[in-house]
């Protein structure tokens, strides 16, 4: 893991005196409330439907045990015990008080994290592959790179107050797990015939109101010129993005307006200027960020034998969350192991400060301490022995957190949503249960097989429920909470928007409309389809005709 | 006349800006010190130039319009409607470190003593503050106190 130098130490230190001074300040009146509220943003600090919440950044979803043991602390200390983590792998605190927050600042910065980027009109935390670095299908391990686009970022005052907020994703592997068509910038890794490493760039991607999937600007950009590149289209972005409206703002827009040979030429011509320039990258900065990332060595130590595979025999309960929750590690003989957050009951993506200890306790015993926040919300350990998951199932399920339900219907991705969001249309989480607990039976989700349910509480799209193979979001009509669903929606390497099925349901039909698209995907799947590609197959049309063909609706 | 902060000193604004009306021929800018938006510089460039006037920035407009005045001007100040507007900030960056001008670079406007670190370090050496600002915090900030 990146371990903070001076500069950065410094840097979040700063940070946390300049926004105990900024709070003192707006308390005692001398700062007005619209000069505060950029500042408080890019601090993480909203101010929500019932308290404030705090945003904490997670860069590329890598924690330490120390690290979520703090966060565990905080949200016992501050907050009512737990925290939620997000689709943008950050962790947010809904109780917290406004002025505790520059103290909670200051614990952070104790364990090298901090809340800056989070939000605001800004360059936000830098995204990955939950997996990255242990992956087996990887290019390349695509951290070091994050850290440096991070440490670029956080020091780059040219881009602080942009048009409207800024996400950048990186991913390393042949799949792509990192969502990048959805974000402003997606940068693929990529190795050109002749060897050299870069990335594939794509731009203008993303969910919320105006959905688009990312277009290719660059085919290969070698690594060396990742942050002058990146720069030229800040820049380019900064400078002639629209202000005059919040929801034309994002950079997809410019890249609409200018069409994409029109904002590609912009971004060429500023980069003609500061190509191979100082800010271009050397071999040696990579190596060093590539050494804080590789395990001493180059390889982890080899696992000892044990009873792994009996288990396995022995226990269907163990097996089944093997099948779900472990996938292949690079490395034969480790594992990557997913805990859920998703347990029935629990909303999508809390965890409980016991939760939290717990997990970077069995980090520590069994995950070389290492801990990731996946974008479905849940917690991965990347390096487990294979023999040691018998006991760590064991010690998973006393938290509470061994549901062998990764990749299937119950672990849906879901947004705060009304009960805490003040930009809600609907509440989110209590559907979200109500699906868990109608399909509750574990033999039927897998029989039904993988199947990625999103759904979000506004158009905001915090839930990414475009993305989703199933999506559900929250509208209004007439004051009432409302639910549009979508199919054919999925991420990875064949990136496609969700379509809407027809008009919207109560929150208490929701339950029964999944029963029936289910009960055509039953019906006409061939052997081993999973329901997206069933979807892509036949259309909509049978699934509409199922959900609306008949006058059952109460 | 009101205070700026200029290179770190409390200093007299000396300048006078933007004029109301274009200056006609009559008026041969004399005296110098005059700020005139972009569009008057080009218009009345020659003139401008020798009086020693300077040029008032606004966010949509292109720096690289001055690039063959930059030797000779003293002065450009980059116009913040809203200090959540950050085309200044480009503005700033692409005249000190592409184009290489070394005179004053002033942020005036919307200028908030929060912002004041981030604007120093893009370039800016001078400052207006909006009127309601204190100024001996923004000192402070300018110094480098977080
Ligand atoms: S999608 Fe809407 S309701 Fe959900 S968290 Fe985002 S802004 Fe809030």
């Amino acid at each position: 893991m990146y371990r903070y130098n001076q500069t950065d130490q410094r840097l979040v230190d700063e940070r946390v005196i300049q926004f105990r001074d900024q709070m003192t300040r707006f308390l005692d009146g001398r700062l007005g409330e619209d000069e505060f509220r950029p500042l408080r943003l890019q601090n993480g600090l909203y101010i929500q439907r019932h308290a404030p919440m705090l945003r904490v950044a997670i860069p590329y979803g890598t924690l330490s045990s120390p690290q979520l043991r703090a966060l565990a602390d905080i949200a016992r200390r501050y907050d009512r015990g737990y925290g939620h983590f997000t689709t943008r792998s950050n962790l947010q605190y809904n109780w917290i008080r406004l002025e505790d927050t520059p103290e909670i600042l200051a614990e952070l910065a104790r364990v090298q994290m901090h809340a800056i980027q989070t939000s605001g009109n800004c360059i936000r935390n830098i995204t990955t592959d939950a997996f990255a670095g242990v992956a087996a299908d990887e290019i390349l391990d695509p951290r070091p790179y994050c850290e440096i686009v991070r440490q670029w970022s956080i020091q780059a005052p040219e881009f602080l107050f942009l048009p409207r907020k800024f996400k950048i994703a990186i991913s390393g592997g042949e799949e792509d797990r990192a969502a990048v068509r959805f974000h402003d910038i997606g940068a693929r890794a990529k190795v050109a015939e002749d060897g050299r490493i870069g990335f594939e760039i794509f731009v203008g991607g993303g969910l919320g109101r105006t959905p688009m999937v990312g277009q290719l600007l660059r085919d290969f950009l070698p690594r060396e010129d990742l942050l002058t590149y990146f720069e030229a289209i800040l820049r380019v972005y900064n400078r002639y993005g629209r202000r005059d409206n919040k929801y034309k703002a994002r950079i997809k827009i410019l890249v609409k307006d200018l069409g994409l040979a029109g904002f590609l030429k912009e971004v060429e011509d500023e980069w003609a200027w500061t190509r191979g320039g100082p800010a271009t990258l050397s071999g040696d900065r990579f190596q060093e960020m590539e050494a804080f990332f590789s395990p001493p060595g180059g390889a982890l130590p080899a696992c000892a034998e044990g009873t792994f595979r009996k288990a396995l025999e022995d226990s269907r309960p163990f097996s089944r969350w093997v099948a779900r929750n472990v996938v292949a590690h690079r490395q034969p003989g480790r594992t990557i192991v997913t805990l859920s957050l998703k347990k029935t009951g629990m909303p999508p993506g809390d965890a409980t400060a016991d939760q939290m200890e717990g997990v970077a306790a069995l980090a520590e015993r069994y995950s070389s301490g290492e801990i990731r926040v996946s974008h479905e919300q849940n917690l991965v350990l990347p390096q487990v022995c294979e023999e040691d998951l018998p006991a760590l199932w064991e010690a998973a399920r006393a938290l509470g957190l061994a549901t062998p339900n990764i990749g299937l219907l119950s672990d849906l991705v879901c947004c705060p949503g009304g009960d805490f969001c003040s930009l809600a249309n609907a509440r989110s989480i209590p559907v979200a249960e109500a699906i868990q607990r109608r399909f509750e039976d574990l033999d039927y989700q897998f029989d039904l097989g993988p199947l990625e349910l999103n759904m979000s509480g506004c158009v905001n799209a915090c839930g990414h429920h475009h993305i989703g193979h199933i999506g559900i979001l929250g509208v209004d009509k007439n004051n009432e909470e409302w639910y549009q669903v979508t199919i054919g929606g999925r991420e990875g390497n064949r990136a496609a928007l969700g379509k809407v099925i027809g008009p919207s349901f109560a929150a208490g039909q929701i339950p029964e409309v999944i029963g029936r698209l289910l009960e055509v995907y039953v019906a006409s799947r061939r052997e081993e389809e999973i329901f997206i590609d069933t979807v892509e197959r036949i259309g909509l049309a049978p699934f509409k005709a199922r959900v609306y063909g008949e006058a059952a609706w109460a | 006349m009101g205070m700026i902060i200029c290179r770190g000193q409390l200093v007299e604004d000396l300048w006078q800006w933007p004029p109301a009306e274009p200056p006609s021929a009559a008026d041969p800018l004399a005296g110098g010190r005059v700020l005139l938006t972009l569009s008057q510089w080009l218009q009345h460039r020659d003139r401008a130039r020798g009086a020693g006037c300077g040029v008032w920035l606004a966010p949509e407009e292109d720096p690289a319009m001055l690039l063959p005045d930059l030797p000779e001007l003293s002065l450009i100040a980059i116009h913040f409607p809203v200090f959540t507007d950050g085309r200044g900030y480009s503005q700033a960056r692409l005249l000190r470190e592409r184009h290489g001008y070394g005179g004053e670079l002033r942020a005036v406007g919307d200028v908030l003593q929060d912002q004041l670190p981030l604007m120093l370090r893009c370039g800016f050496d001078a400052f207006c503050l909006r009127t309601d600002q204190s100024l001996a915090e923004a000192l402070r900030r300018i110094a480098g106190e977080p």
